[in-house]
């Protein structure tokens, strides 16, 4: 039995492009999130200050991880898509040239 | 508790389970090959696929266990959520595009693209076995917990229906059925939720529950040196006492029952709940057989406070002020104890008022702040860690990768699951702190939170909340057991023993092993009746995040990685986390014994198991440097 995805695609000239903008995203984001088990582990009385709306640190920042995530991974699904559509033009108008 | 069936939650369940079994049987009738049994044929739109993640990744550890966590633990049970949605950060800008390339119907297969490795297919065939069924378990746990009100029948007859229709579902038509059930519960799960949210705040926080709130009484106790003589209030008698580290505890008699209280040092004698084990067999709950139902449910407001000033009720409420009111206020929980007494061994809930401030931030189960030790904090880390790093290493959610046609696809529907388990996440906070502040709690099942939530709203929002919930388990072990059969059929039996096989009979032993997984999840479901289902699945996540999240790292990131270094960093994971599991507190806990004469003191093992993973990957690479030049 031949080893292959289960549904082909093909060639992806933007990946590399796409992992560099993934890792960097990710690499952020961590940052944020290891902010939140820092403060938690080495001063957790600061999760009690009221920051806005009358809701403290711990649920302010517990509720920004979640819709940090969500906003950047749209960002980042635009970055990528927008590449992906330059990328493939480039390729057609390649080709037409040739 | 005593929970009564009726006729409309039966009803709606059984709606539930013909239309997921309808579902099975039209797909069953399209699905014939290999591709189409594994990966729905790659040909799941995004939008079903996105919807469905959520569904899939959406279980009864979500929905009742962080629910649960957060009815009896306050901030901490969210901890869970944050984690688990920060997890799918991980999942979409490292490892959806590349395991979507690389894949072709299991993780095994992502791993193993570049080395065709016997080693990388026997690992990380057993790891996705083995997470899988440790995923397996507390859903088996959480539908059992489900059926007791649903449908008035005993645990294990619940995760043996569950079992039952999900092996028919897997068996029948594989990832195809799996998908439009986990698509239509995910869809379920959110839009009622939803509504229950908006129920809850609409009608706010009340002191005054309703009047079928048992009223939980206060009596004066007065002293003679250190014990209690006497109560002043008439027709108590006292009839036994212990002193330990939680305090002193007082059982008084009154109209023939025996019923535990709490002594505080201000001499006020407090009611709580107990269950006694008695010498002879009989349970009695507060005194008294359970038919008796005087085994009450709990969880009430202390005090209500708005700008400063006490109320006994606040009418409707937006969200932020739903949660800055809880933070001002003070909340009756119901904290669990055990001792024994005269051979017997009590369990007792204790009232333990409870500041907001306290409630709304972590510490309550996760000790980082009062009374915390660095290990306590260890744990918390090793928590977190796991969270973040287990879910982009789940081998149910990786296979959904297979699903759609293109790595844009497989970005496109992550992103629509982290927008749609991102908002279920936020509305576990309010579930969570409506079912701790509505007296709806049943102490002996932190699980059933939610669904006796939806109860306080009335029968009919109850019976599809629990109906919605049955879903959930039913979707998600549907995922699990396709990853579990999957790892058997393809990567064990047809890759690793090379074991020669047509396309029609490795569909029939992917079902084979469905059956076989099914019927062993029944097992350990029965069996671990009764722990919270999120701190159950925590450790399918250190698993996942020790034994298969490095090696998916290194893979992708680090050019020396080699087949040897994969195969023994997912070894050495896998089983460094299952040894500190097995030897953790909880599980000697489980075991009958003290929980301090655990071997390993941590509860969460991924602070050390997924670094260890790592560790070897990296060694054992570079030690095999040369054969791969060779």
């Amino acid at each position: 039995m031949l080893h292959e995805p289960a549904a082909q695609s093909g060639r992806d000239p933007a990946s590399e492009f796409k992992k560099k903008v993934g890792i960097r995203m990710f690499i952020a984001y961590a940052v944020v999130y290891a902010g939140f088990i820092v403060i938690n582990t080495i001063v957790p009385k600061l999760m009690g200050k009221q920051i806005v709306l009358g809701l403290n640190l711990a649920v302010t920042y517990g509720f920004g991880l979640i819709i940090l995530a969500i906003i950047a991974g749209m960002v980042y699904n635009r970055i990528c898509s927008g590449k992906e559509d330059e990328m493939e033009k480039a390729e057609k108008n390649g080709e037409t040239d040739e | 508790m005593i929970y009564n069936a009726s006729i409309l939650p039966i009803l709606l369940f059984l709606t539930i389970v013909i239309s997921v079994l309808t579902i099975s049987i039209l797909s069953a009738r399209k699905t014939s090959s290999v591709k189409g049994y594994f990966a729905a044929g790659g040909t799941i739109p995004w939008t079903v696929n996105g919807i469905a993640f959520a569904g899939d990744y959406l279980s009864a550890a979500s929905f009742l266990g962080i629910c649960g966590m957060i009815a009896f633990s306050g901030y901490d049970g969210f901890l869970y959520s944050i984690g688990y949605l920060a997890g799918w950060v991980m999942a979409l800008f490292v490892v959806a595009e590349p395991m979507k390339k690389l894949g072709k119907y299991t993780f095994t297969d992502a791993l193993d693209s570049k080395f065709n490795s016997p080693a990388i297919q026997l690992m990380a065939g057993i790891s996705t076995l083995l997470v899988s069924i440790f995923y397996l378990i507390p859903q088996m746990v959480g539908a059992g917990a489900l059926v007791t009100p649903l449908l008035g029948l005993p645990h294990y007859i619940g995760v043996i229906m569950v079992g039952s229709i999900v092996i028919f579902i897997v068996a029948t038509a594989g990832m195809k059925s799996t998908t439009y059930v986990q698509f239509i519960k995910g869809a379920l799960l959110i839009v009622f939720s939803t509504i229950l949210v908006g129920m809850l705040l609409n009608k706010g926080l009340n002191k005054d529950i309703s009047d079928d709130y048992h009223e939980f009484i206060e009596l004066t106790a007065v002293m003679d040196g250190e014990s209690v003589s006497e109560i002043k209030e008439d027709g108590y008698e006292i009839t036994g006492e212990v002193t330990d580290s939680k305090g002193y505890f007082i059982r008084l008699e009154k109209d023939g029952y025996n019923n535990w209280w709490k002594v505080s040092d201000d001499l006020r004698v407090t009611e709580a709940l107990s269950i006694v084990d008695s010498i002879d067999g009989i349970k009695l709950y507060n005194g008294a057989p359970i038919e008796e139902e005087r085994f009450y449910p709990v969880g009430h407001m202390e005090k209500i406070i708005v700008d400063g000033k006490e109320v006994e009720a606040t009418g409707a409420l937006n969200p932020f002020s739903y949660l800055s009111t809880i933070e001002s206020s003070s909340v009756i929980r119901f904290v669990k104890h055990g001792f024994d007494f005269n051979g017997e061994h009590v369990s007792i809930w204790y009232q333990k008022s409870t500041p907001g401030s306290e409630i709304m931030r972590p510490g309550l189960k996760f000790k980082v702040d009062k009374g915390s030790t660095p290990l306590s904090k260890l744990n918390f880390v090793s928590l977190m860690l796991a969270l973040f790093f287990g879910t982009s290493a789940l081998p149910h959610v990786l296979i959904r990768y297979y699903t759609v046609p293109s790595p844009r696809d497989a970005r496109k529907s992550t992103i629509l699951a982290i927008i749609a388990i991102g908002f279920f996440y936020i509305l576990t906070l309010f579930i969570g702190l409506g079912a701790m502040t509505s007296g709806v709690l049943d102490v002996e099942s932190s699980n059933m939170a939610a669904p006796l939530l939806a109860k306080a709203f009335g029968s009919v929002l109850f019976s599809i909340i629990s109906a919605i919930a049955f879903a959930t388990v039913l979707g998600t072990v549907s995922g699990l057991i396709v990853a579990a059969s999957g790892a058997v059929a393809h990567d064990l039996v047809d890759r690793y023993f090379k074991v020669k096989m047509t396309d029609r009979k490795k569909v029939i032993i992917g079902k084979t092993a469905a059956v076989s997984v099914g019927a062993l999840a029944i097992v350990l479901g029965i069996l671990f009746k009764g722990m919270n289902v999120s701190f159950l699945v925590g450790w399918a996540f250190a698993i996942a995040a020790s034994a298969n999240f490095p090696a998916i790292i290194m893979l992708l990131f680090w050019k020396k990685t080699t087949a040897k270094g994969i195969a023994s960093s997912v070894c050495v994971g896998m089983v460094s986390a299952i040894a500190i599991i097995l030897l953790s507190p909880s599980m000697f806990e489980r075991y009958g014994l003290s929980a301090s004469q655990a071997i390993i003191p941590l509860d969460n093992p991924g602070i050390i198991s997924i670094p260890l993973s790592f560790l070897t990957l990296v060694v054992v690479s570079l030690l095999t440097q040369n054969k791969v030049k060779a």
